[in-house]
């Protein structure tokens, strides 16, 4: 293969990457914008999407995308639930204080990562493609489902923007994160508004989840590496920021995509995580983003 | 604060040291070797807490500098073939000289930005010892040869593998810094620390030079944290990359966390607690890392003062 249709696989699978990332790391700039806390559980949240997914679509028997759309429903109303949950019990006690809730949710990190070890087990299974129609390229053949997974994450993405700037909704949680006690004063139940904020983000993050089995396998562990991509986006993109977080997340996923095709992804890894340290100590406000009040 | 009384407090923690020596003599061997490890680790805690606990600075970073130390000493001894005592004071140095670049750098952000990029730093460090496999033996880790693990005193020489040998060492390193601890927190420079966790403007405002502070603060303890790792690699013999990874720089956290922030005996008890919890939960369960997780929230939403910190709040106003 010659170096441009090379190049053009590359931006493909980079393309995929950046989808997922975006919706992924849009989960966790939410929580962050909104709520103010860092929710360090988020790739655990992530992970098991994938692994509801594939639980999901194993019970159910019959054409694979029967079982597939039923998991992209249900996964993740479920682990929308669980951070739910998680939220009333242990982030609302600590009066969202940033430390306490970062210490906290390493404590879910583990929690979550064990118990996936415990009734999932160790091994990395498959989740059957719901379709595996091929397009043909004149320099390869491409996997349409992968295709089809960044337009279903554009819809999505266009979607939950649409819902902040131009809903009541969207209202509501931009004034929650402009200045949370004002907002209260107006009768906004902030509180309930933080609950739902941090189900959102928990859901974006499994869905994300659930687009990407099909090609990549669930596995116990898989939630570290988009959490540290996640971070690196939403630093990247400026904190709470969603134009910010979907450039970024472009971004991180084309270079991540081209430069592992030509580098050794470990020094990649090393590269990207030391730059975006260096972005948070110079310009903690991102390269996008504004300066917070 | 209460009025310390510095008798009752220096009192108490030369009595804790001579316990922990008389405890050698009683101890069975498994408790023994776990007990030796534990005072090292122990050290660790010490040095996180010297940041988390006194400054109020929450790093998720401090697997660095514990690493630093054990690779920085366990190399040296490996690859370059110098004795303990050399070896010891690379780590050391090697600990110092990051703590130093960190603090920089770190310390011009605050609050959830300090954490992610300690965060960050600590997994840069994590990938470049994988990434440098070849001279650090990547996840597998080394092992520091036993011949190699002799401290040379004078005419006699003392085999690091041997249990008393071992436990005496930790001991040693244990109690010079718990002292070392003990003095500084109740010195001047002690107080300006707390007064930078208490009100960082204010403290500014009376004319104190809040950020050579702080990072001397760092340099204390990541200086305090790779003496740790480098008595764990020389001591224990093994050097691995699962030191450097974020889950040791979790621990600390927690055993800091159970025993009490700023509380000068808090790490040596959250450490020892936590060990044994683990120690006898392995027996029903392998699910180690849930019962971390579950302490941690735990701790936080009902416990965040810890045990000490509880007790010197509840009863003992002078504990240091």
């Amino acid at each position: 293969m010659h170096f441009g249709p090379h190049l053009l696989l590359a931006a493909l699978e980079g393309l995929v990457t950046s989808a997922v990332l975006a919706l992924t790391a849009l989960g966790l700039s939410l929580v962050f914008g909104v709520m103010r806390v860092v929710n360090v559980a988020h790739g655990e949240l992530f992970m098991l999407g994938a692994v509801l997914a594939w639980a999901i679509s194993t019970a159910i028997s019959g054409h694979p995308a029967l079982g597939f759309l039923a998991a992209l429903v249900l996964a993740p109303l479920i682990v929308g639930l669980i951070a739910l949950v998680a939220e009333r019990l242990v982030l609302r006690r600590l009066n969202y204080n940033p430390e306490a809730t970062i210490v906290a949710t390493i404590g879910m990190l583990y929690i979550i990562q064990q118990l996936a070890l415990t009734f999932y087990g160790p091994e990395a299974r498959p989740v059957e493609a719901p379709f595996s129609y091929r397009i043909l390229l004149p320099w390869f053949g491409y996997s349409g489902y992968k295709l089809s997974i960044i337009a279903a994450s554009a819809l999505l993405l266009v979607a939950t923007w649409f819902v902040l700037t131009r809903t009541k909704i969207g209202l509501v949680m931009r004034a929650t994160q402009y200045d949370s006690e004002t907002a209260q004063a107006f009768g906004i139940p902030v509180d309930r508004v933080y609950a739902g904020v941090f189900a959102l983000g928990a859901m974006l993050a499994a869905v994300a989840a659930v687009l990407i089995v099909p090609i990549s396998q669930a596995h116990y562990l898989m939630g570290q590496d988009p959490l540290l991509l996640s971070f690196i986006v939403v630093i990247i993109g400026g904190l709470g920021s969603l134009r910010g977080t979907v450039v970024a997340a472009v971004l991180i996923g084309l270079s991540d995509g081209i430069i592992s095709v030509f580098f050794s992804p470990t020094l990649a890894k090393i590269i990207a995580t030391l730059l975006v340290a260096m972005v948070l100590v110079f310009r903690p406000q991102g390269l996008f983003g504004t300066a917070s009040r | 604060m209460k009025e310390a009384s510095p008798a009752k407090a220096y009192a108490l923690h030369l009595g804790v040291i001579v316990l922990l020596f008389a405890l050698s003599f009683v101890l069975p061997e498994y408790h023994h070797g776990l007990l030796a490890r534990i005072m090292v680790l122990a050290v660790f805690a010490m040095g996180y807490n010297m940041l988390f606990g006194y400054v109020g600075l929450l790093s998720l970073g401090h697997a660095m500098f514990f690493s630093a130390g054990l690779y920085g000493a366990g190399l040296a001894v490996i690859h370059l073939g110098w004795s303990v005592p050399a070896a010891f004071a690379a780590g050391l140095a090697c600990g110092a000289f990051l703590a130093l670049v960190i603090g920089v750098l770190a310390l011009r952000t605050s609050g959830v930005a300090f954490m992610i990029v300690t965060m960050m730093f600590a997994q840069v460090f994590y990938l470049i010892i994988l990434y440098f496999a070849a001279w650090t033996g990547g996840d597998q880790g080394l092992v520091v040869p036993q011949s190699a693990r002799v401290l040379v005193l004078g005419s006699t020489s003392l085999g690091l593998t041997n249990p008393t040998v071992r436990y005496m060492s930790a001991l040693v390193l244990f109690s010079i810094v718990l002292l070392v601890t003990l003095v500084v927190v109740r010195s001047r420079y002690g107080r300006v620390l707390v007064a930078i966790r208490e009100n960082e403007d204010r403290t500014k405002m009376l004319g104190y030079d809040t950020f050579s502070n702080k990072l001397a603060a760092v340099l204390v303890s990541g200086t305090i944290c790779a003496a740790s790792g480098a008595a764990y690699a020389l001591l224990f013999g093994y050097v691995g990359s699962t030191f450097a990874s974020v889950q040791y720089s979790i621990l600390p956290l927690l055993w800091v966390l159970l025993g009490g922030a700023a509380t000068t005996l808090g790490p040596l008890i959250g450490t020892l607690f936590m060990y044994h919890v683990v120690d006898v939960t392995s027996g029903y369960t392998s699910a180690y890392l849930l019962i971390v997780g579950i302490a941690l929230i735990l701790l936080v939403l009902f416990f965040p003062r810890g045990i000490l910190g509880t007790i010197r709040q509840r009863w003992l106003g002078w504990l240091p």
